[in-house]
């Protein structure tokens, strides 16, 4: 592990992912949570220490290939793999209306908007109906946390639903 | 008749916008509602549109009441949390004020405080789901009860154009499933495309369940029309279109943009579908009657009932 310590993003900037969206997709089939994750991730949030190398871990990780700011609400699977927190408007359930015709954010017009890369990337795997997943209001507290930790915990089974009569609120 | 009950009803409905002032009186924008109020089922109150500091426009919405006319209060997720925006809800449906237009708002980097926080703690799909449960549930989004229950009709926005094309009537699905009851979408100066995209809703099912009003807007001059071209996101102008507007000489511009938005609404009203239009018009109101003389829909309206 590298000394120089992490950088949070502040600002939200569009990210294009370094992983592509097939590598990406089999790697979640890989990691998805089972009894040994979950066993896993118990022990490690056990200890402070290997809590904070983990989570340093995934934000180095994470930084790298998606442009993550540590929401600590991982919204890449149902998303193609592109971080919708990159998007200036945080929008989690898909693009604003000032796309640019060229498929350009309209606040960083360099860049391309996360959900044309998005919706892109679900498309190439056949998996667009993810798209239409409802999501639940980000909860602000978990800003730097691990949100693989929480994944194989089970705490983010609620962030999304396809049925909008459960109601926005979280839950408990 | 509200612009709820002329909707349930199957009517053609006519929306406008009146943008408040940058100012503490009340007096422009009760003139304006007064000029629109027998040519329109409602108009909408600009929510700082743009990331410009206006009136707010829960009291712009009272002025329009006040002046005889329905209207529709914007609410952006740009300038305030789910907290505000919940009970900003209430006070306004306390008020009078029924008709509530949910978006996500543009980045306060094109408006006169580019340095503001942008706040978007929830997405206009969040809000308006919230809304509805707060009205069909009696919930908060905490999950608390709330008594008396707001009453409002939920509006959203839509942009027919932008890309990912293919995602856009999905995305009005998810508006719809949301809440949303009716849409008003950007301008449409592109109506073959937006036919397609109709086309798209259609397949979904959505019009039994959301009344369409596509957006459509009289261009003024050659310098609007560069500026809505060049430096309004989300808007789209053909090339077609462009040629036509700027082709005529500058004092025949105002009435060549007239005459393309009546034909414009005449398009869209045979579109299967389509519940209304929405007139973009904010800043040249005044040139709503011409439009819909022209459009040929001249019966009176805030007279009917009100």
């Amino acid at each position: 592990m590298t000394a120089r310590p992490p950088e949070p993003v502040r600002e939200p900037v569009p990210v294009h992912p370094r992983l592509g969206a097939r590598v990406a997709y089999r790697l979640q089939r890989a990691l998805r949570p089972n009894p040994g994750y979950r066993w896993l991730a118990a022990r490690i949030e056990a200890s402070s220490r290997a809590r904070t190398a983990f989570t340093r871990a995934e934000r180095e990780t994470k930084q790298a290939l998606f442009g993550c700011r540590m929401c600590g609400q991982c919204a890449l699977p149902v998303t193609g793999y592109v971080c919708p927190m990159g998007c200036p408007k945080e929008l989690r359930n898909g693009p604003c209306g000032g796309v640019g015709a060229d498929g350009s954010c309209e606040v960083y017009p360099d860049r391309r908007c996360v959900w044309v890369d998005a919706y892109e990337r679900a498309a190439s795997a056949g998996r667009t109906a993810d798209l239409r997943l409802l999501h639940r209001p980000a909860d602000n507290r978990r800003w730097g946390a691990s949100s693989w930790l929480n994944y194989w915990q089970g705490r983010d089974e609620q962030l999304w639903t396809s049925d909008a009569g459960a109601g926005p609120g979280a839950g408990p | 008749m509200s612009l709820r009950e002329r909707l349930a009803a199957g009517g053609f409905a006519v929306t406008a916008e009146i943008s408040p002032p940058r100012g503490a009186g009340l007096q422009q924008i009760t003139a304006t509602a007064a000029l629109l109020k027998d040519w329109v089922d409602a108009v909408n109150v600009t929510d700082n549109q743009g990331s410009h500091v206006r009136l707010a426009s829960w009291a712009g919405s009272l002025a329009v009441i006040g002046a005889g006319l329905e209207p529709v209060m914007q609410m952006t997720c740009r300038d305030r949390n789910r907290i505000a925006l919940q009970s900003d809800l209430l006070g306004a449906c306390a008020l009078g004020i029924r008709n509530v237009l949910v978006m996500t708002g543009d980045h306060p980097k094109f408006g006169d405080h580019p340095g503001a926080k942008p706040v978007f703690d929830l997405d206009s799909i969040q809000l308006l789901w919230t809304l509805r449960t707060m009205r069909d549930q009696h919930r908060l989004l905490s999950g608390r009860r709330l008594d008396p229950a707001p009453d409002c009709f939920l509006g959203a926005v839509e942009n027919p154009f932008a890309p990912p094309a293919a995602f856009r009537a999905e995305r009005l699905g998810k508006k719809v499933a949301a809440g949303a009851e009716f849409v008003q979408t950007q301008f449409v100066f592109d109506v073959p495309a937006f036919a397609r995209w109709m086309g798209q809703v259609r397949d979904l099912g959505l019009p039994g369940r959301c009344a369409i009003l596509p957006g459509v807007g009289a261009v003024r001059s050659r310098r609007a029309l560069d500026f809505m071209r060049d430096q309004v996101p989300g808007v789209y102008v053909p090339d077609d279109v462009y040629r036509r507007l700027a082709g005529v000489p500058p004092d025949r511009a105002a009435a060549e943009g007239i005459t393309l938005a009546a034909e414009t609404v005449k398009q869209l009203a045979a579109i299967p579908g389509v519940a209304g239009v929405h007139l973009l018009v904010a800043g040249n109101e005044q040139a709503v009657p011409a439009i819909l003389d022209q459009a040929g829909l001249t019966a009176a309206r805030g007279s009917d009932g009100c």
